[in-house]
């Protein structure tokens, strides 16, 4: 039996892993990639937060640095691998390249991240018509300009940075449209696009996208209160590429099979399992940390990766339970800091609530 | 059909913006962040203590303008972008705007090129007067431009004339 595994190698991940390796703990972690790192790799921008965040860092420099350490400890990495399922008593199935496998952990964080939600319009499997997430991917990870004239749609920070990473990129992004009437994501990123040319069109949607086989064009339109299209107000625009970046949702099957306990919670992103003050799930022996406890940031997944490490560092006998105690007090209070704000506080209290709801179920 | 979101008299009012006064004197930091993100390497990187953004992080930064000598040092680690030094008081006719850059090809010194306001337009057209790229701001380039002086409070952004090689 092995000591841990980590599935996911993002920042939550590869936390959990560095954090238990720290104190001696055998760990392998699990990414379905070539590489580790998860989302890190595609953030080529300097990421918000102070000193202790690594703030005015960018992502893939973070990635290294998470990559090099976890190198440093010991971490066993199995990549190209996919984890299929999670069974009772922590049996885990795993797809190599080669073959498939079932093996039993102690311990098992699930760090499996994020699904980007679509959006449904005339046209929207026209080839041409992408996640945002996944023509990022495309340009920062595979090197290939997914397009030349771009709709985004969805003002989040998602929309915000990915336009901007297209203009880096050499394209020119035609509009970025917002069904709500005010920017939802930072107005820095806003405005850095802004002053780059994007036209930025809040109370619009896109009416639907067109062409012979591939996007050629796309119709977007005003629309009221209620988020009805004002008719008249249709405007066609030349483009070849719709990216959708309206919001992600927890990858949290795996947890649905181990037979976790969720709650719902649209803010963060739908069903997100329940866990403890130390990322515990229902389940006992599983952990959850980063998007898939709720979609946030790098900076919290990191947070919430290293609470997982130590806990099972902990519950594994490697720590004293006062020495742990200290190290988990210090990640929360990075997460309560990196939750402040109009931005912050919401994702605190339904954070919150989940620990509450996963109290109570632990006294019955 | 595009409303203005970003301009001068929305960014004037926040705690950031040096007053009309200082603005006139001499070279100052003009920071354009105006949402409670929990935020500080502005903060951290002045050696003058030019910028507070104290406890809790999600505070705007404050300028205390006296203390600022508009040497640029935190014009690069912004992470959105959002701060720029203003010199009005380059020569009889033009202010100088320092901006950070992240778009390649980067312009040269003396090159020409388009001004542009908080929305994308053409303002005017500016000459480079400098360009830093060095390795420790990580591919944030800042560029110095000269402009008219009437403009040195709506320009933020520029766009080269050359075509991509
Ligand atoms: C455009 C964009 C910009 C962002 N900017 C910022 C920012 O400025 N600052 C910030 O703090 N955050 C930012 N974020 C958010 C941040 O990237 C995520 O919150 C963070 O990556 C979540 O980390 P994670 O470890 O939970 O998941 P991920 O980084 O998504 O990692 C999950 C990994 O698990 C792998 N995986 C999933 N399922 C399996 C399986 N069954 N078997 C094997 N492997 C599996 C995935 O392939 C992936 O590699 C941004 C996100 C996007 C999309
Ligand atoms: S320009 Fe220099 S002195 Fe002024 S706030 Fe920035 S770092 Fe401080
Ligand atoms: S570094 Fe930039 S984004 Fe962060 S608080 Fe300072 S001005 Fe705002």
């Amino acid at each position: 039996m092995e000591e841990v595994m980590v599935v996911g190698g993002g920042p939550a991940g590869l936390c959990a892993a560095i954090e238990s390796a720290r104190y001696g703990v055998k760990v392998i972690l699990i990414d379905e990639n070539d590489m580790p790192g998860g989302q890190l790799f595609k953030q080529i921008h300097r990421f918000f937060g102070s000193a202790q965040h690594r703030a005015g860092i960018r992502g893939y420099d973070i990635g290294n640095s998470l990559l090099s350490e976890s190198e440093k400890l010991g971490v066993r990495v199995l990549l190209n691998t996919v984890v299929w399922g999670i069974f009772q008593d922590n049996f885990l199935g795993i797809k190599t390249e080669k073959e498939t496998k079932i093996l039993q952990a102690k311990k098992i964080v699930v760090g499996t991240g994020a699904l980007e939600n679509p959006l449904a319009f005339p046209g929207w499997t026209l080839p041409g018509v992408m996640g945002a997430g996944a023509a990022q991917t495309m340009m920062n990870i595979q090197r290939v300009l997914p397009g030349k004239r771009i709709l985004m749609i969805g003002s989040g920070n998602v929309g915000l940075i990915v336009s901007y990473q297209l203009l880096q990129a050499g394209a020119k992004v035609v509009a970025l449209v917002e069904a709500l009437p005010k920017i939802s994501g930072y107005l820095v990123h806003a405005a850095k696009i802004s002053r780059a040319g994007v036209q930025i069109l809040t109370s619009h949607t896109i009416v639907k996208a067109d062409g012979k086989g591939e996007v050629k064009k796309a119709v977007i339109a005003k629309i009221d209160e209620n988020f009805k299209m004002i008719k008249g107000t249709e405007k066609e625009i030349k483009v070849d590429l719709v990216c959708i970046a309206v919001g992600l949702r927890p990858l949290d099957e795996l947890c649905w099979m181990a037979g976790c306990q969720f709650t719902y919670i649209p803010s963060l992103g739908g069903f997100i399992p329940l866990h403890s003050r130390d990322m515990e799930t229902t389940v006992s022996g599983i952990y959850v940390a980063g998007d898939v406890s709720g979609i946030e940031e790098a900076s919290t997944a990191i947070e919430e990766g290293k609470l997982a490490g130590i806990a099972i560092a902990e519950s594994l006998g490697y720590i004293s339970k006062k020495e742990a105690e200290e190290k988990k007090e210090l990640s929360w209070e990075s997460l309560r800091e990196l939750r402040l704000g109009s931005f912050g506080e919401g994702r605190q209290k339904t954070k919150d609530l989940i620990l509450k709801q996963y109290n109570s179920l632990h006294k019955m | 059909m595009k409303k203005k979101i970003f301009t001068q008299d929305y960014y004037k009012n926040f705690p950031g913006y040096p007053s009309k006064e200082r603005l006139a004197k001499a070279r100052v930091v003009v920071i354009e962040c105006v949402q409670d993100i929990p935020c500080n390497p502005c903060e951290t990187i002045c050696p003058r203590k030019a910028i507070v953004v104290g406890k809790p992080i999600t505070n705007l930064p404050r300028l205390i303008e006296e203390n600022c000598t508009g040497c640029g040092r935190c014009i690069p680690i912004c992470p959105g972008l959002a701060v720029f030094v203003v010199n009005n008081n380059y020569n009889d006719k033009e202010s100088t705007i320092s901006l950070p850059y992240e778009f390649l090809p980067l312009p040269e010194k003396g090159e020409e090129v388009i001004a542009l306001n908080r929305e994308g337009e053409k303002v005017c057209r500016a000459k480079v007067i400098s360009v830093l790229d060095p390795e420790k701001n990580n591919r944030t380039a800042v560029i110095t431009i000269a402009v008219p002086k009437e403009y040195s409070g709506e320009v933020r952004g520029i766009r080269l004339i050359r075509k991509n090689p």
